[in-house]
């Protein structure tokens, strides 16, 4: 039966983690567009490619934070929920 | 003067150690302290030993000290930049450093404007901190800032100064900015708290994901490598000769492009939260009030 238990928890522990990744596409349009716009400001005014350039990352990097949230939720539900919840179920028997 | 000359080389020396020794070190600390374990694997930061504490154990693990390895090394660049400047003539390195400054004062006046020109310093230190911390991947050490201990340390630090330029015009000021609408002042708390927790886990994430993303693509070469090439006699099988190449372009992007990256949004981000946090107009009103009030506090009591 404990193993039974364990196995549902790294599987739902893994599948949770794969779910939270779904959040990677947000950030990839995002990102896209940007740099989409950028190439076009850069191809109206090709004198102001080093500010456009600067900007586009900056915009960049922010746009990402949310990826980023759901990288930081997948690595937790990978390394640290398992360990955790199985000793709370251990605990618990 | 040649005694002049050899004192000035001995002390270089020194700070070239300075700079070399702690990756030395810490090469020497990770050969001792690495358990040994087949391939390669995703760990975190190795613990070395913990300290009892009254709430939790202090735990002193391998990214502090790498990150002070990092602050050791960026002294002795520093020290080393500056070495003899203000001699007669002017040295290559001695330039560098004057262009660094030049560069990043220009940076900090742009963004900030020109009340801000005391933090240029502030800027480098996080700039060098930040960028060498991640590029000290290159010497196969762990990085400081795929820990988010570190990169947390440093996004309260900026989260501290960012409020402390808020307070420059009085707590009534800094409530009224909160509040403004008052249903709205839930939300601008949550949007308080989150301005360092997003700045530390961009950082952390961004290292993080790319060591992350490196280890996977080196464990998958390694086993097509041992699918492909493993029936060939001995050592040749054996080798991973598919892990030549496509590791190190990924290295390029992950440790060199996307370290710098971060350690210039990191600073930028600073830049931006603090001066957009201060309301210059307002305080310099309120200090030409104050003077004026004092003024006439002064007149009245004269007479």
């Amino acid at each position: 039966m404990l193993e039974i238990a364990i196995g549902i928890i790294l599987g739902c522990c893994a599948l949770g983690a794969g779910t939270a990744m779904i959040a990677g596409i947000g950030p990839g349009i995002g990102e896209g567009n940007a740099v989409a716009k950028a190439c076009e400001a850069i191809g109206r005014q090709p004198e102001c490619k080093g500010d456009v350039t600067t900007t586009m990352l900056m915009g960049c990097a922010i746009a990402e934070t949310t990826g980023l949230y759901a990288l930081v939720i997948a690595i937790l539900l990978i390394f640290v929920a398992p360990d955790l919840l199985v000793e709370v179920l251990k605990a618990n028997i | 003067m040649n005694q002049k000359n050899r004192c000035f080389k001995a002390v270089d020396t020194l700070y070239i150690l300075m700079m070399v020794l702690p990756v030395i070190a810490g090469l020497i600390i990770k050969l001792l302290t690495k358990p040994a374990s087949e391939g390669i694997t995703i760990t975190g930061a190795q613990i070395f030993f913990e300290i009892p504490m009254p709430v939790q154990n202090l735990l002193i693990t391998e990214s502090q000290v790498n990150s002070l390895f990092v602050l050791i090394m960026v002294f002795g660049l520093c020290l080393y930049l500056t070495h003899g400047i203000m001699g007669e003539k002017l040295m290559k390195r001695h330039l560098l450093a004057k262009w660094v400054v030049e560069k990043v004062e220009k940076m900090v006046v742009g963004n900030m404007g020109p009340y801000f020109k005391g933090f240029t310093s502030f800027v480098i230190a996080i700039l060098a901190l930040s960028g060498f911390s991640s590029l000290i991947t290159l010497f196969g050490l762990f990085p400081p800032t795929s820990d988010v201990n570190i990169v947390a340390g440093w996004a309260v630090l900026v989260f501290i100064l960012i409020t402390y330029y808020k307070f420059k015009c009085g707590p009534v000021q800094y409530i009224k900015g909160l509040a403004d609408p008052v249903a709205l002042l839930p939300l601008n708390l949550i949007g308080e708290v989150a301005t360092p927790v997003s700045m530390a886990f961009r950082h952390y994430g961004n290292v993080l994901s790319g060591s992350v993303i490196s280890v996977l693509v080196a464990t998958g070469l390694q086993g097509l490598s041992k699918l492909v090439l493993g029936f060939l006699p001995g050592f040749l099988g054996e080798f991973p000769f598919l892990q030549i190449g496509l590791p190190a372009v990924l290295s390029v992007y992950f440790d060199v492009f996307s370290g710098c990256l971060q350690a210039y949004i990191f600073a930028m981000l600073t830049m931006l939260y603090v001066s957009g946090g201060f309301p210059l107009e307002l305080y310099e009103e309120r200090k030409r009030k104050k003077q004026q009030k004092r003024l006439m506090a002064k007149t009245n009591g004269g007479n």
